[in-house]
């Protein structure tokens, strides 16, 4: 029944097409934004959090990470307080260095985010090319690129991440770390999170390959390479894009976790979770905001990300609907 | 073994010259579980065997059908005949050309070959890609093959096909979403036409539609043989369809030909115990309140096929021969080919 | 036998029956065979099922009024969309939300079914309404075997013991011609055929004797042979038993071998109902006739198929007056604004002014299908 509705449902025959922009305005994925307050505000705290990264050197009030503009003797100034001695107002407070939290935590969402957007850009990348290769052709490819996704799957991808790191910095001569970091903690966070794309992709192809319209360019003598990148790529890249939003959650959240580990991004360019680590020495000493407003800004940023993501996967999930 | 017989029971055409023949054609599926499981469980390599021994041959302008039950392989061997899957045996030969090696063949070099035939599919809503609109589906064929045409000649034709099949040119910007069943269909023809091919393979055209559009589309089908004189290879376990649209018909049973005759003599007086137990089947408007004739049994499973004549379970006629030994097509005289030892041994008509 | 409405004061008792009650009374109720064979086991009066979306409310069944007589075959046919499928889905309250029964009313065995709520409705459901569906495995447990289902059933809805529940169990099994139906008893669903699943889904579906069975596209996944064993199954059980069964399917084919009335629909209206001969040699309403003509033979064989032009509305645009008149060849004023209701014609009744008793209309294209139909 459900069947008969839906196909007798879709898009009027008769009337003419309207507007790209009525349309979208008035499609399903809008009109279930429209009816959820919480992916609404997820949605404006996603958005403002990101514009503020983007453009924090115009919004900062001093850059972190030039130690010039550091002014020590404003150490530990609590929030919303004016300093005594250079006249600085801090609204997020400062830490040991004199540098102003708000400030830090501007420019270390931005380390956050990028590194949690190369990191999925790159597993998507990977996982995608991987996953198509293993799906269309299949064979000794399939059974090998899997078997590695499975062996991979047994870890903890945070001790995948972990592992990469290391080895990875152990063929780097000691001078570079510092340089590479952010190269480096991409590559790991990436590399420890290529197989849930791969699957997705693996699966999506084996379906989507075997559909008729992939079988009628095959008919005309289309080469593989055609068949991949017009058909087949396009058709699977719903279900990748919505694991990708749900992996950014989890890319920013790893790389918090490895910075707070120590090994990831150095003191000298704090990320989220760099300030974090640091913050919690002062935890019991008095100076709580150090900690506080970075966790609350990684928390924030995490769980605005990961709700838009489980709307969109909902909103995009033919089983769900 | 039956590859040099069944070659030789192959009447010589009366009329007109042959566009395909078929000698033989098989293809074998591995079903078997993945190799450590094998290992670990013991099982032996399955083999599948969908399409078994089967020859056949179509003239040109000629419509001939293939029908039966589920699993008896007539899907696979319109897959054969266009290159989808590769041939496990036989051979393949399309206007006095060897195109056995088709499914090997692709990219520009496959390219005058293979604009000559086209395929129509079954189900609607999977055969256009959803993410391109209506006009590049069916110029899809036309960028392939005709690389040379201009953009502007290229939408002009896309137009003529889109009205050739009942639709309109502006359609060429809307999404298959936006369309029914039966104006999919229409597109998919429109595809099909669009390289102006002379053989058409059509894998259950009518299957998912309802019987009114059903109409229209074979309406349609025959309209465009008339006139462009194509050619149709049609796919269908629907007897009734069949006979209103072929001059031949092979009835397929587990991989195998049971039978293959004239349109109007399969349905007036079939040979083979198989032909006419479907026949007898075939729920009909004319006889309402009518019995069927009921059918003893269901189809086997293709992996572990009877021996002998795989129909013998299920046939009454079967004997210790048809246990044993499998039968050869061979021709009669009223046009018809039967593959059946009763018949042969004129124990049945 | 087919138009009685159950009456007023009937109404009123049926509505606060409980189920409780009727499990008491439908034993008795069988043996009283003279009430019994006047009155209808189902009866559906001018139900109207609307979805509310937010582009406004799309009427999806609109004024279905029909009656099945104990031990008949109501097939309910149309294309996809029409409404068949949903008309069964409505009976059963299992229609998809947000779809609702805006109007109109149910009757089983005389009392009133379709405002009752859900937890009073899911004890019927098995006991006095059987289902079958297309697919045979979404019915079956995987996890048990058929004994057990069987057994289940059984001793949920009947006051059995586990060996009097086997010994049924059995007897349904070989009722319905499973081969060997002592040893399948241990098998699982997935070690049987398709036919032979769809054998153990009507032996379910009949376990606890309910006297009114669904059917939605019984054989819609089965090949033609193995089709004509099930429908021939279905019929002489239901005929053994009584039962009145509603068979929704697409197949004209079908119908005409198993249904003894046809109701077809289009665009979620009941449009033409009458004896299954009747209906296929002398269609009454246009749509039936072209739906007629259009289904190739396997006697005769036809140069063109006739075809109906264009396509059934979609709920959102159904149009004004007859919801068929943009396709009909008879189409005049009056069909493109009031609408038809069921009239009676030919041996049964078809919603169409060409049948108005009082000012029936003038057929304006003679030779339309006549000669298509007459080849039927």
């Amino acid at each position: 029944m459900s069947q008969e509705l839906q196909r007798a449902d879709p898009t009027p025959v008769v009337a003419k097409p309207p507007g790209k922009l009525r349309t979208f305005l008035d499609s399903d994925i809008v009109h279930s934004w429209k009816n959820q307050p919480v992916v609404i505000v997820a949605t404006l705290v996603t958005l403002i959090m990101f514009a503020a990264a983007l453009f924090a050197p115009w919004i900062a009030p001093q850059n972190p990470f030039d130690p010039r503009q550091l002014e020590l003797i404003d150490a530990f100034t609590p929030p919303l307080t004016t300093s005594d001695f250079t006249g600085n107002f801090y609204l997020l407070g400062s830490d040991s260095q004199g540098r102003d939290v708000f400030s830090a935590i501007l420019y270390g969402s931005r380390i956050s985010l990028l590194v949690g957007f190369a990191a999925v850009i790159f597993a998507l990348a990977l996982g995608t090319a991987l996953g198509l290769m293993a799906g269309f052709r299949g064979g000794w490819r399939d059974a090998l690129i899997m078997r590695i996704a499975d062996v991979q799957l047994t870890f903890p991808s945070i001790l995948m991440a972990l592992l990469i790191f290391g080895v990875i910095r152990g063929f780097l001569p000691r001078s570079m770390h510092a340089e590479v970091a952010i190269i480096v903690l991409i590559i790991a966070i990436g590399l420890s999170d290529w197989v849930q794309y791969a699957r997705a992709v693996r699966g999506a192809t084996m379906v989507e390959k075997n559909k008729e319209y992939v079988q009628a360019a095959r008919v005309i003598g289309l080469p593989a390479r055609k068949l991949l990148f017009q058909h087949i790529l396009p058709n699977v890249m719903r279900p990748v894009l919505v694991i990708g939003t749900i992996g950014l959650a989890l890319a920013i959240i790893a790389e918090a976790t490895l910075s707070f580990l120590g090994v990831g991004m150095p003191a000298t360019q704090p990320s989220l979770g760099t300030l974090i680590r640091v913050g919690q020495d002062y935890m019991f000493s008095g100076e709580w905001w150090i900690l506080l407003f970075p966790g609350v800004a990684l928390l924030m940023l995490a769980l605005s990300v990961n709700l838009l993501g489980d709307w969109l996967r909902d909103i995009l999930n033919p089983k769900l609907r | 073994m039956c590859a040099d017989t069944a070659i030789k029971q192959q009447p010589s055409p009366a009329s007109g010259d042959i566009l395909l023949e078929a000698r033989d054609l098989a293809r074998h599926f591995d079903v078997s579980k993945p190799w450590l499981n094998r290992v670990l469980e013991r099982s032996e390599k399955l083999s599948l065997k969908a399409v078994d021994g089967v020859s056949f041959s179509i003239r040109r302008g000629e419509t001939v059908a293939l029908v039966g039950e589920s699993g008896c392989g007539k899907s696979t061997v319109a897959r054969l005949v266009v290159g989808l899957y590769g041939l496990t045996r036989g051979s393949l030969v399309f206007d006095g050309e060897d195109i056995s090696d088709l499914s090997q063949r692709t990219g520009r070099q496959a390219a005058s070959l293979r604009k000559r035939f086209q395929m129509i599919f079954q189900d609607p809503y999977a055969s256009l890609n959803p993410l391109w609109r209506v006009g590049t589906i069916i110029g899809e064929p036309l960028r392939f093959f005709r690389p040379e045409m201009s953009s502007t000649d290229r939408r002009r034709r896309v137009g003529e096909l889109l009205e050739q099949v009942g639709m309109s040119p502006m359609d060429a910007l809307r999404y298959p979403h936006e369309f029914s069943g039966g104006q999919r269909q229409r597109i998919s023809i429109a595809r099909a036409l669009s390289n102006e091919p002379e053989f058409m393979i059509c894998d259950e055209p009518t299957s998912a539609l309802d019987v009114s559009v059903q109409a229209q589309i074979l309406n349609l089908m025959r309209d465009l043989q008339d006139e462009y004189g194509l050619t149709y290879l049609f796919i269908s376990h629907d007897m009734a369809v069949v006979k209103h649209m072929s001059d031949r018909i092979a009835v397929m049973y587990l991989g195998r030909i049971a039978e293959i005759s004239p349109s109007d003599q399969l349905f007036a007086n079939p040979h083979h115990p198989y032909s006419k137990m479907l026949l007898a089947a075939v729920p009909s408007l004319e006889g309402v309140g009518k019995e069927r004739t009921m059918i003893q049994g269901e189809v086997p499973n293709p992996v572990h096929p009877p021996s002998g004549c795989a129909f013998h379970p299920r046939c009454p006629h079967a004997n210790a021969r048809c246990k044993a030994e499998v039968p050869l097509l061979i021709a009669r005289d009223d046009g018809s080919e039967v593959a059946c030892h009763a018949v042969e041994e004129g124990r049945i008509e | 036998m087919t138009s009685s409405t159950p009456s007023s004061d009937k109404k009123g008792a049926a509505t606060h029956a409980g189920p409780g009650e009727q499990s008491g009374q439908s034993p008795s109720h069988k043996l009283d065979d003279a009430t019994f064979q006047q009155k209808p086991v189902l009866s559906v009066r001018h139900m109207r099922v609307e979805f509310p979306t937010r582009h406004g409310t799309l009427v999806a069944l609109d004024d279905v009024s029909f009656d099945i007589a104990p031990g008949e075959v109501l097939g309910v046919v149309g294309e996809s969309g029409a409404g068949k499928s949903m008309t069964g889905n409505a009976v059963i309250q299992l229609l998809e939300p947000p779809g609702r029964i805006a109007e109109g009313e149910v009757y089983l065995s005389g009392k009133r079914i379709d405002d009752l709520a859900e937890e009073d409705f899911v004890p019927l459901r098995g006991r006095h309404i059987g289902m079958i569906f297309q697919d045979p495995l979404t019915s079956l447990n995987p996890l048990f075997s058929i004994g057990d289902q069987l057994i289940e059933t059984i001793r949920t809805h009947l006051p059995m013991n586990e060996k009097q529940a086997r010994e049924e169990a059995l007897k349904l099994l070989r009722e319905v011609g499973i081969p060997a139906a002592e040893e399948r008893l241990n098998s699982y669903p997935h070690q049987f055929s398709g036919g032979m699943r769809q054998r153990v889904v009507i032996a379910l579906a009949l376990a606890a004797r309910p006297e009114f069975i669904i059917a939605d596209e019984p054989t819609t996944a089965l090949d033609v042979s193995v089709q004509a064993q099930i429908l021939a199954l279905l019929k002489r059980l239901c005929a053994d038993h009584g039962t009145a069964v509603m068979l929704v399917t697409h197949d004209m084919g079908v119908i005409a071998e198993t249904a003894d009335r046809v109701a077809v629909m289009y665009a979620g209206r009941l449009i033409e109902i009458g004896p299954v001969e009747e209906v296929i040699r002398s269609p009454q309403h246009p749509y039936t006739k072209g739906l007629m003509a259009s289904i190739p033979g396997i006697v005769k064989r036809l140069d063109r198929l006739y075809q109906i032009e264009g396509s059934m509305p979609r709920l959102a645009a159904i149009p004004l007056g007859c919801p068929f008149n943009p396709r009909c060849p008879h189409a005049q004023d009056r069909c493109r604004t009031e609408r038809p209701d069921l009239m009676p014609a030919g041996a049964g009744q078809a919603a169409c002014w060409l049948h108005d008793p009082v000012d029936p209309l003038p057929r304006l294209d003679e030779n339309d299908t006549q000669e298509h139909a007459h080849v039927r």
